[in-house]
Parts: C-alpha cells; structure tokens; sequence
C-alpha cells in the first residue's frame, strides 16, 4: 500500500473520490437545469407570452 | 434595501446574479486552503492516515443536519407568514441536502470499516441519519407528486415540520443510546477534544462546505424561481390554445 496514506489509502482516496464526485454532480445538475429552464422560458417569451407582472404597465 | 426586500422573486434573482460569482471564488479558495491543510496535518495516533476522511465526513454530516434546519425555517415560512420564497427555498435545498446526507453516510462506511471492522451497524447515530436520508428523498417524492403548487407546499411543510423532531435525535443518539459512534468531539459543553493542528483544517473545510451549501442552494432558488415562471407561462400558453 501506499507510503504516504498507510494500509487504507484505498478508503481515503475513495471517500474524497466520491465526495468529490457527488459535489461535481450537484454543480452540474444545477447548471444543466438552468440552461434548460432558460431555454424553455425564452422559447415561450418568443411566442409572445409574458406574466402580468412581467409586462410593462400600457402608458 | 432591507432584507425583506429580497422576498420579491425578481429582486432576489438579481442578489443571486451579484453574489454567485462571490460565492464560488470564496468556495473554491477555502477548499485549497482546506485541502492543503488536510494533507499536511498530523495522522491520528490511533487512526493513522485514516483520520483524514474525518474532514470530509464531519462536514457533510453537519450540512446534513444544517440543510435541514434551513428547510424546516422555511416550512414555518410557509404556513406562519407565507413567504412568498419559502417554499422556493425549501424545494431547493432537499436534494442538496440528500447530497450531502448521502455523502455522509458514504464516508462513514468507509471510515467505520478500517476502524470498526464493518461499513454498517444499526445503532441510533446512524439510523437516525439513514432516516434523515430517507426524509429528504420523501419530501422530493411528495413535491413531484402533487400537481398544485401551494397544496404541495403546505403539505412538504407541515411534513418538514414533523421530520425535524429527526435533528436533536442525531445530535443526542450518541449522549443517549450506546453507539458505535464516537461522542461529540468539537460542539461539547467541556470544548472541543481535538487538537488545533486538526481542528483548524477541519473548520476551513467546514467553512468551504458551508460556502458551497449556500452557493449551491441560491442557484437551486434560482431554478426554482425560474420553473415556477416557466409553468405559469405553459399554463397561459394553454388557457391561450383553448
């Protein structure tokens, strides 16, 4: 086994390999989402469709 | 601008613009500070080189707890005062709360298994994580099902509210069952029992973790925000077609 981590190198590199694999899903689902909502929102806003409150009040 | 300002959806969305790129680069520096430390500190004398997944499971197990504090805060937001991002909040923490919680569990199995000589025992600390785990995949179960938004949003709250009675459960199980688990070691009445040349790495990589919860759930608020949005415009899109 390794020198430098001991006997269980192999759990601690995994711990940190998994803990870093979960946070990199996260970050990644998060931006995939949003890139996809964004879409979709401007899809929708192409069509012409605005919320009330997002409609500039008539002069 | 007082703080309640921010509970306007829009004006919200525009801190959330301002703050996240402040949030990522204090995250990402806390966690090279976080990690060099981790790696020069002193192996444990009883636990060697193994010591070292503590600073990455003890974080994740006090985001599990604090994510679900956040949302059981919002859950009475939701039923007190209708908070009009209560509910928003709540949504958006659950499955990086589940992250976190599922991060845990992970590293404590492979802790406890060079340590303890098995990756599972079910003993009070961690069943009542494992529940904590289970609560958290629920509420997202209950937030698909239901088609109406704000019936959804009292239910998960009310059902928030009840699952919090979870939080002193896993903070005490280990004062009042006898565990496998060690007992609290830094958050104790006498002060903490580890050393400084730990404890210090092991509160810069509770500090980064802490940034990325919080960087990580505005943008989940924000998609949130956004989906919300998106489903009032689908529903006028429909009204429209008929």
């Amino acid at each position: 086994m390794s020198p430098f981590l001991g006997p269980y190198t192999g759990f601690i590199v995994l711990s940190y390999g998994l803990a870093a694999l979960v946070i990199a899903a996260l970050i990644v689902w998060i931006g995939v989402d949003h890139a996809r909502l964004k879409r979709r929102l401007a899809d929708l806003e192409a069509r012409g469709l605005r919320r009330r409150s997002a409609t500039p009040p008539e002069a | 601008m007082p703080l309640v300002d921010y509970a306007n959806p829009t004006r919200f969305l525009a801190l959330q613009r301002r703050l996240a790129p402040v949030l990522a680069l204090v995250t990402a520096v806390l966690f090279v500070i976080g990690l060099v430390l981790v790696f020069r500190s002193p192996a444990d004398y009883q636990q060697g080189e193994t010591v070292r997944i503590m600073y990455i499971h003890v974080p994740s197990a006090w985001l599990s707890m604090l994510t679900y504090a956040i949302m059981t805060a919002s859950a009475l937001g939701t039923l007190v005062w209708r908070h009009p991002l209560a509910d928003v909040a709540a949504r958006a923490a659950a499955p990086i709360g589940a992250a976190f919680t599922f991060m845990a569990l992970i590293t404590g199995s492979l802790w406890g298994r060079p340590m303890w000589g098995t990756y599972w025992e079910w003993d009070a600390r961690l069943t009542s994580v494992l529940i904590l785990f289970l609560m958290y995949l629920g509420l997202m179960a209950l937030w698909r099902t239901l088609e109406d938004p704000a019936r959804g949003a009292r239910l998960a709250a009310i059902l928030i509210l009840v699952g919090s009675i979870n939080l002193p459960i896993i903070k005490f199980s280990v004062d009042w069952w006898n565990t496998l688990h060690q007992p609290a070691s830094v958050f104790r009445l006498g002060g903490p029992t580890i050393d400084a040349s730990m404890l210090v790495p092991l509160f810069v990589m509770a500090a980064a973790f802490t940034t990325l919860l919080f960087s990580l759930h505005l943008a989940a608020m924000r998609n949130e925000i956004l989906r919300r949005r998106l489903r009032t415009l689908g529903l006028l899109a429909a009204g429209g077609a008929r």
